[in-house]
């Protein structure tokens, strides 16, 4: 199968010059990979209720809060590890982790940004998250401001703890929370009361439910009725700590007609051994709500052998609630040396829309099995997926999906879309759509295609002048275009910039 | 891993009511090992993966479920044509009922004399396409079948047979309970068409086994259906060897549980395999299960899956697919389509087309679509002055005519489009 028609044109017509030197700026392999030195307190390793106890004091949390985690770690005992994903790695020893890391610097929680340590604010600004409160573009190195500047809120949390949240007093003047969990939880107990756990009940599955019992810390947002947030909120995830494993709960709640988009990052340093991060998202969308939630996940992948690398567990669903709510996720994989992760909509409210864009590239002995949920429950719902999934060296990249029309989600739509590009015949390229339609006035179609980068199209390119990587890196860009165009302005370039990235050396 | 308690009490009531049947030295081997699998993989539950959409209880308890017998005036399918006939009776052969087995091309005898006959070719296929179908998905059906079935065909193609062999399944006792066994050897070069007809039982356990050695051709073509509630688990494996042909084609109408399994191996160069099946249900009891899975182990081979289901009154319809492309399968064609098209607001219809592929220069894709009939269409045809009954049945046969196309002979897919006509008026 060729590429379609329109992928043909913008590779032809070379129109696409950003992405070209978006591809030759870079060089190196996995940029974030260094470690910041910096002093550690941890809890001891392994998971117990004492240890669920510690953490939850650490939080300086409510007795129903910790109740709340003990009984998630009452269940998780009971629940056996998922085996259906196909992902292969080595046994997980849930006794040899930390569960709790910080810096011992953050021990006092520090009173605004000007307080935190300069070491933790040097670690951000060196991914390119600078903690200073000023116009910046999220996430892109070295790349221009715009005149007016633009702004975006910053929560960063590094291994166990949220170190700062940027901008809160202009959020606050718009009535949005951005903060902390661990801070929501002390200064808006009612929010996180009724709404945690709402979305992925601490039963949901093992890793979601050893989180709600280890969660650290996390973002919680908070968009009053009728109000469009006034900046994107972004939070950047950054594990530094060796043998930790990092658990974050995000909490997103949109009310009446309410407006946000949502950016997350993360990285992690090179490692030799595995390492765990098992987060959970939580989104609730009431009527007219919008929620755009945006990844780009760029955890450390482990070496060309397969050493080391994040063993990326995640669980995250938005809820639907309200009519015409809608919610939109776009993800960018490129990281983790192991992905298990399906965002998922649950389409309660009528009318109201899911979409799903994904581009995951799995490069030397990277696992990925990931894709999405649509449960369409109301009447009219609609929802959209288009998957891109790239293989190369050895690595296996897996679509894995389910589209449910219940029989009262009569008039609902789905189109699904999953792409697989092969390159190099050592890799694996798998879908697995779960298709279940219970009436008959909905629609779902389903598409799914294989193919290899199309020698036609690499020759052309080689023809004027690029070399073998330039060529596939912008073959490959014309056919997540798809994805990337649903991304927020600053993390499109910076995805395109991370496909070219993962592909380096699987060309030979 | 030890069975669930479940599962292994379930295997335990349905083996207490078999016994191996006698048979030569190796047939009774074949049958000891086949049971071994069953006893390890025990039998299917609601549970297992691919089983999840289709209930096994009722195939797996040790009693058939009664099923009466539906008549109406439909005479007997491809009656005018010229072909060996081969007439079992609720899973029980009738040499009375049955033709001539002799043909040209063919080599035909019956199961029960090749299991008790000390050198036989059949003790290379008997089992043998079966055990390799039981990885990467465990078939416990299968293996029971294989362990205690005595009724069924075997077919040696020689050459180029002139008629069709035609396996004719006749129900007439409401609490049958059938398994049938039938194993074809295409050898180089030769050519076969296999017909199989009929509701043969109460409950139904069919396997097939085909091998078709290089350059052979294997045609075959099934209608299931007439007794609304009979019940079928069956399963065909067959291994493709470099440049030969396999086709089958299955229409399915009435029957409260079928599920098919379609296993092929294809492991010579420049094979093609095709699979395809048109199913129409109705009723809320009514529940057809395709599960296809095709396996690409050479280079430059073609698959194609076609599936289309008619599904109305609370009727359901499954669809598990998969094409597996190994290592170094380069230049595969493969090829999937699923679809459903629901008539009312209470038939569901449950998909997993799967890919799982390990080589890069290949062009595989899948299609799954499941609606209701198009306004649009429909509104065109009434606009003509068609009537509302005719329009919805003209597009009706429209969908399911794509499947239909895959049967080369068009004479048998004249016989298949008359009792497609039959099915939508008996259902008005």
């Amino acid at each position: 199968m060729t590429m379609n028609a329109i992928d043909q044109v913008q590779v032809k017509e070379g129109v696409d010059q950003d992405t070209v030197d978006a591809v030759t700026q870079l060089s190196g392999t996995y940029k974030h990979g260094w470690e910041t030195e910096i002093e550690m307190e941890y809890a001891p390793k392994g998971v117990n209720p004492d240890i669920v106890r510690l953490i939850s004091s650490k939080n300086n949390e409510p007795a129903w809060m910790t109740d709340w985690r003990l009984q998630a770690f009452a269940r998780w005992e009971k629940l056996e590890e998922p085996t259906w994903a196909m992902v292969n790695y080595p046994d997980i020893d849930f006794q040899d982790i930390y569960y709790y890391a910080r810096p011992k610097s953050m021990e006092e929680k520090p009173k605004s940004l000007d307080d935190v340590d300069p070491k933790l604010l040097e670690t951000y600004k060196k991914l390119g998250i600078p903690l200073k409160e000023q116009a910046i573009l999220a996430g892109v190195e070295g790349a221009e401001m715009p005149e007016e500047g633009r702004k975006v809120a910053v929560d960063a949390v590094f291994d166990s703890v949220s170190v700062g949240t940027t901008f809160q007093k202009e959020l606050e003047k718009a009535g949005v929370i951005f903060c902390s969990i661990s801070e929501a939880i002390e200064k808006h107990p009612e929010l996180v009361k009724k709404y945690l756990g709402t979305v992925v009940p601490p039963s949901d599955n093992f890793y979601a439910t050893l989180n709600s019992a280890v969660f650290s810390d996390g973002s919680f947002v908070y968009i009053p009725p009728n109000t469009r947030c006034p900046m994107e909120l972004s939070t950047y995830f950054r594990i530094n700590a060796e043998n930790t494993g990092q658990f974050e709960r995000t909490l997103i709640i949109a009310d009446k007609g309410s407006y946000v988009s949502y950016l997350e990052g993360c990285t992690a340093p090179k490692r030799d051994t595995a390492q765990l991060h098992a987060a959970v998202v939580e989104i609730i969308v009431e009527e007219d709500a919008e929620v755009k939630y945006s990844t780009v996940q760029n955890w450390y992948p482990g070496d060309e052998d397969g050493n080391g690398g994040i063993y990326n567990f995640v669980t995250k669903r938005a809820d639907c609630r309200g009519d015409r709510s809608k919610v939109m996720w776009t993800q960018v994989e490129t990281g983790s040396a192991v992905t298990w992760k399906y965002p998922s909509c649950i389409l309660r409210g009528d009318d109201s829309q899911g979409e799903f864009y994904s581009i995951a590239i799995a490069n030397n002995h990277q696992q990925a099995d990931t894709g999405t949920k649509m449960v369409h429950l109301g009447k009219n719902t609609k929802s959209r997926i288009v998957s891109k999934g790239i293989s190369a060296g050895v690595a296996q990249n897996t679509y894995r999906g389910l589209v449910s029309m219940h029989p009262k989600a009569k008039d609902s739509r789905n189109y699904t879309q999953c792409d697989s590009l092969l390159i190099g015949d050592k890799c694996g390229a798998h879908t697995v759509p779960y298709i279940e339609v219970k009436n008959n006035s909905s629609r779902v179609e389903h598409e799914a295609t294989t193919s290899k980068v199309d020698d036609d199209q690499l020759f052309y390119c080689r023809s004027r002048g690029m070399d073998e990587e330039e060529a596939v890196a912008l073959v490959v860009n014309g056919f997540c275009k798809e994805v990337l165009q649903a991304l927020p302005m600053e993390f499109a370039m910076e995805a395109q910039a991370l496909v070219a990235i993962s592909l380096e050396g699987s060309v030979g | 891993m030890a069975l669930p308690q479940l599962k292994a009490d379930a295997t335990t009531a349905r083996l207490d009511g078999l016994s191996l049947p006698d048979g030569a030295a190796w047939a009774t081997e074949a049958r000891q090992a086949a049971l071994a699998r069953v006893t390890s993989a025990g039998l299917p539950h609601r549970r297992d993966e691919y089983w999840k959409y289709t209930d096994p209880a009722s195939l797996v308890q040790p009693d058939a479920p009664k099923a009466s017998l539906f008549h109406n005036d439909e005479g007997p399918l491809f009656a005018n044509r010229d072909r060996v006939q081969i007439v079992f009776v609720d899973g029980v052969f009738s040499a009375e009922k049955s033709s001539d087995l002799a043909a040209e091309g063919l080599e035909i005898g019956l199961l029960a004399d090749a299991l008790a006959t000390d050198i036989h070719w059949a003790k290379d296929l008997y089992g043998v396409l079966e055990t390799n179908g039981q990885t990467p998905v465990e078939r416990p059906l299968a293996a029971l079948n294989t362990a205690f079935a005595s009724a069924g065909a075997v077919i040696r193609v020689t050459g180029k047979a002139t008629k069709p062999v035609n396996l004719i399944y006749l129900h007439e006792n409401t609490t049958s309970d059938a398994m049938i066994h039938n194993v074809v050897k295409v050898e180089a070069g030769a050519e076969m068409t296999l017909l199989e007809t009929g509701p043969a039982a109460a409950r139904f356990s069919k396997c097939l086994e085909v091998d078709v050695a290089e350059g052979g051709t294997f045609h075959h073509v099934r209608a299931q259906g007439r007794d609304h509630e009979r019940r079928a688990v069956t399963h065909c494996f067959a291994r493709i060897a470099k440049e030969a042909t396999f086709k089958s084609f299955t229409l399915t109408a009435n029957g409260v549980l079928t599920r098919n399994e379609c296993i092929i191996d294809i492991i010579g160069d420049d094979a093609v395999a095709h699979v395809a099946g048109a199913c129409v249900g109705d009723g809320s009891d009514f529940h057809h299960d395709d599960t296809v899975f095709i396996t690409h182990d050479a280079v430059n081979c073609e698959s194609r899956q076609v599936f289309k289901k008619v599904l109305r009154n609370g009727a359901t319809g499954v669809f598990q697919g998969k094409i597996l492309v190994k290592e170094g399968a380069q230049k595969t064609d493969g090829y999937q389509i699923s679809q459903s098209l629901l008539l009312d607001e209470d038939s569901q219809f449950l998909a997993k087309p799967e890919l799982e592929i390990y080589a890069d220069d290949v062009a595989c894709s899948h299609g799954s679509t499941s609606g209701a009939i198009d306004e649009d269409a429909l509104f065109y045809l009434r606009s003509r002055g068609v009537p509302h009954k005719q329009a919805t049945d003209l597009l009706t046969l429209a969908f399911l005519a794509e499947a239909l196309e895959e049967i080369e002979d068009e004479d048998l897919a004249e016989d298949l489009r008359a009792r497609l006509d039959n099915w939508l008026a008996r259902r008005g």
